[in-house]
């Protein structure tokens, strides 16, 4: 097991860093660099910019250097905990990212229970019942959640908040509460908001997951054994939950680590639109105004937790199931 | 004994099929795949054709007309009268004095017929055949089957006109993924080793990435001062940055699991080349499985290019493509005003369910372990 471990994080190694040069990639690719937008911008802003500050800027952000040194300059600087600075809020990119980040992974962490919570209760059901009347409006619905884009979704909702109750952003808190100290009312005020864009969010997944669950368990019971099951006089609740669910449920398992980008993009573009203070709105606003260093750092820090969502997925599948540690 | 008879005939031309007779047989026993099909196949005819069955130039603005509601079409007039022609009553324009909202009513003094074959704006169909004839308009009155936007264009022809970039971009994406990925896998799947380890360490960074930051990130670089066919190449070429990676998989995972097979070892033994291998062998073996990874992927390239559009870091106006009508809607003042302005949604929902339809359907018909 340890060997697996070491191993699967060796592999990692190599990945994280072909995803730091995408990331340079990103900061790298508009046309111009960070110091002359950075000087355009306060020129814009209608202050006096000397060729001495243009020296000391550039210096500071080595623009005369090679490629490779700017891309070392900066890995060497991530491992310090300086992503840079946002040219756009003129903060460290560090300090903006504590305080949005929590609210992406909150928001995606409550649309990942959503998705498992109705998910796999509701493909169980489409299988045992299969063809039933039930069994059809699922996966009616399940067709629908997975082709309506996650903007738009978010869209009608945000029209039909509008319509019914006159409230244009739906936030996450009140306006009372929105730079209130932390109390279970502010608490309780935060859940009444946090599940409009769980449920955007984790719609597409919720449907897919009843699709996979539903398959697996029907492939499931068909075998004989289950047959076998019933005919000894087993209780059909005990027949389905047994064995054939945990069967059907081990792939389940092993995609949950998939299921973490898909959330944290639909967590992205969900709270573009609803304008919900998370790393989206923040990352739209970087990329339109070319702040570079914000954009290419959101991108890094995301194919991050991603990689170490799929990584801790990976240990935990080794660890249940023997046969994938000796796979590899 | 002729129910018997039939029924062994039946077997005997089973057994007689090929391969790709027996996917083919399988695909069309599939109710909802073969829907999906009729749906593409209307979606795409209507792109061909948008110019003449668009009633509209997409591009002209009436400013008496902003944000107009959908049009009713009638049959019956004021006094309960059936009309063999469809009509239209025209629009009045209407100002609350109080909150300036603008609305409109139907003048239902005089109507419209709404003619079929009519002459309406002068257009070029595909910039060849210049001609001012449209399936359906009015004279004198007008018809906003979805109403108009906030510039006094209608929605109709718009979303006509709009399915040409969003339905084409999926399969110009898809065809150079498709290319990149088929190389890259088969590479990796054929012959393995150092080079493989490597193609499947950058395929699983490009994977680790979430994809529409990457996506969004990329055609930022694009400049804005591109024409429209640039940015749209543009565009498809960052729609296959990830897209390749999936086809790569299937083509690795298909030649792996081939390479060992007992007629491939044949082949080796006969002397045949690598490339009489791959073509004639390998190649044959998983098409049906890589036509179904890629019929599965075009909803994604669909959706990346609407969300891209939409955020607008995608195609810019004047382009038009569903994810351009839709960014008008981000602004929830617009919204309220014109709700009918979301209907650009509903071809987008429909064409990626019947793409999933159809790439369902191939993938169970292309199992050779299903049942005909």
């Amino acid at each position: 097991m340890l060997a697996y471990i070491i191993r699967r994080i060796g592999l990692m190694v190599p990945t994280l860093i072909i995803v730091s040069v995408i990331s340079f990639i990103v900061i790298e690719a508009p046309p111009g660099d960070f110091v002359t937008a950075y000087i355009g911008q306060l020129r814009a802003q209608g202050m006096h910019v000397d060729l001495q500050l243009v020296e000391a800027l550039k210096a500071r952000y080595g623009v005369k250097d090679p490629l490779y040194v700017r891309y070392f300059k900066w890995i060497w600087n991530l491992f310090h905990g300086d992503l840079g600075t946002s040219m756009q809020w003129n903060r460290p990119v560090t300090t903006l990212l504590a305080e949005r980040l929590p609210w992406s992974m909150l928001i995606s962490f409550t649309s990942f229970v959503f998705v498992y919570a109705i998910g796999i209760p509701i493909g169980v059901l489409s299988a045992v019942r299969q063809y039933s009347i039930r069994d059809y409006i699922f996966t009616t619905v399940g067709f629908f959640g997975l082709a309506i884009p996650n903007f738009l979704f978010a869209l009608v909702l945000m029209w039909v908040v509008y319509v019914y109750t006159g409230n244009v952003i739906i936030g996450l808190f009140s306006e009372q509460y929105q730079i209130a100290p932390w109390s279970p009312a502010k608490l309780v005020d935060l859940f009444k908001h946090l599940w409009i864009p769980a449920i955007i969010v984790g719609t597409a997944g919720t449907a897919r997951l009843i699709r996979i669950v539903r398959a697996n368990l029907l492939d499931e019971l068909q075998k004989p054994y289950v047959m076998v099951a019933r005919s000894k006089g087993l209780s059909e609740r005990k027949v389905i939950y047994r064995y054939p669910f945990r069967i059907a449920i081990n792939p389940v398992i092993s995609t949950i680590g998939w299921t973490l980008p898909i959330l944290i993009e639909g967590e992205l573009l969900t709270s573009m639109v609803l304008s919900i203070p998370t790393i989206g709105p923040i990352l739209l606003s970087a990329l339109k105004l070319q702040d570079m260093y914000l954009a290419g750092s959101i991108i890094f820090i995301l194919a991050f937790l991603t990689i170490m969502g799929t990584l801790i997925s990976d240990i935990l599948l080794a660890w249940i199931d023997p046969r994938i540690r000796e796979a590899i | 004994m002729g129910l018997l008879k039939r029924k062994e005939k039946k077997e005997q031309r089973l057994y007689i099929a090929s391969q790709w007779k027996l996917v083919y047989w399988r695909f069309f026993n599939h109710k909802l795949a073969v829907g999906g099909l009729v749906v593409l196949a209307i979606f795409y005819f209507i792109a061909i054709f948008a110019e003449f069955l668009a009633p509209y130039d997409p591009y002209k603005y009436d400013k008496n007309f902003i944000s107009a509601p959908p049009q009713r079409v009638h049959f019956f007039d004021e006094e309960g009268c059936l009309h063999l022609l469809p009509f239209t009553y025209s629009l009045e324009k209407k100002m609350d004095l109080e909150t300036w909202e603008i609305s409109y009513a139907e003048n239902r003094t005089r109507g419209y017929p709404v003619q079929f074959l009519a002459h309406g704006d002068l257009y070029k169909l595909w910039g060849l055949f210049e001609t001012d004839i449209h399936l359906f308009s009015t004279k004198g009155g007008k018809v906003f089957l979805l109403g108009t936007d906030s510039m006094g264009r209608d929605l109709f022809s718009r979303l006509i006109f709009a399915s040409r970039i969003s339905l084409s971009i999926g399969l110009v994406a898809i065809t150079v993924s498709f290319l990149f990925g088929i190389i890259m896998g088969g590479i990796s799947g054929y012959y393995g080793g150092g080079i493989d380890i490597v193609i499947q360490r950058v395929i699983e960074s490009i994977r680790s990435i979430p994809t529409l930051p990457l996506w969004m990130a990329l055609s930022v670089a694009l400049p804005p001062h591109w024409s429209i066919t640039k940015t749209y190449f543009a565009i498809t070429l960052v729609l296959s940055v990830v897209g390749w990676t999936e086809i790569a998989r299937v083509v690795r995972g298909k030649f792996m699991s081939l390479r060992g097979e007992d007629f491939i070892m044949a082949a080796k033994l006969d002397g045949a080349s690598e490339r009489r291998i791959i073509g004639k062998y390998l190649f044959p073996s998983f098409l049906s499985h890589i036509i179904t990874a890629m019929t599965l992927a075009i909803p994604g390239m669909i959706l990346g290019e609407t969300a891209l559009s939409f955020l607008g870091l995608g195609m810019q106006p004047p382009a038009i493509s569903w994810g351009v009508l839709l960014k008008e809607a981000q602004h929830i003042r617009v919204l309220a005003q014109a709700p009918w302005i979301l209907t650009a949604g509903i071809p987008v929902v429909i064409s990626i369910l019947a793409f999933n339809f159809v790439g369902d359907g191939l993938r169970d018909a292309a199992d050779p372990y299903a049942t005909v």
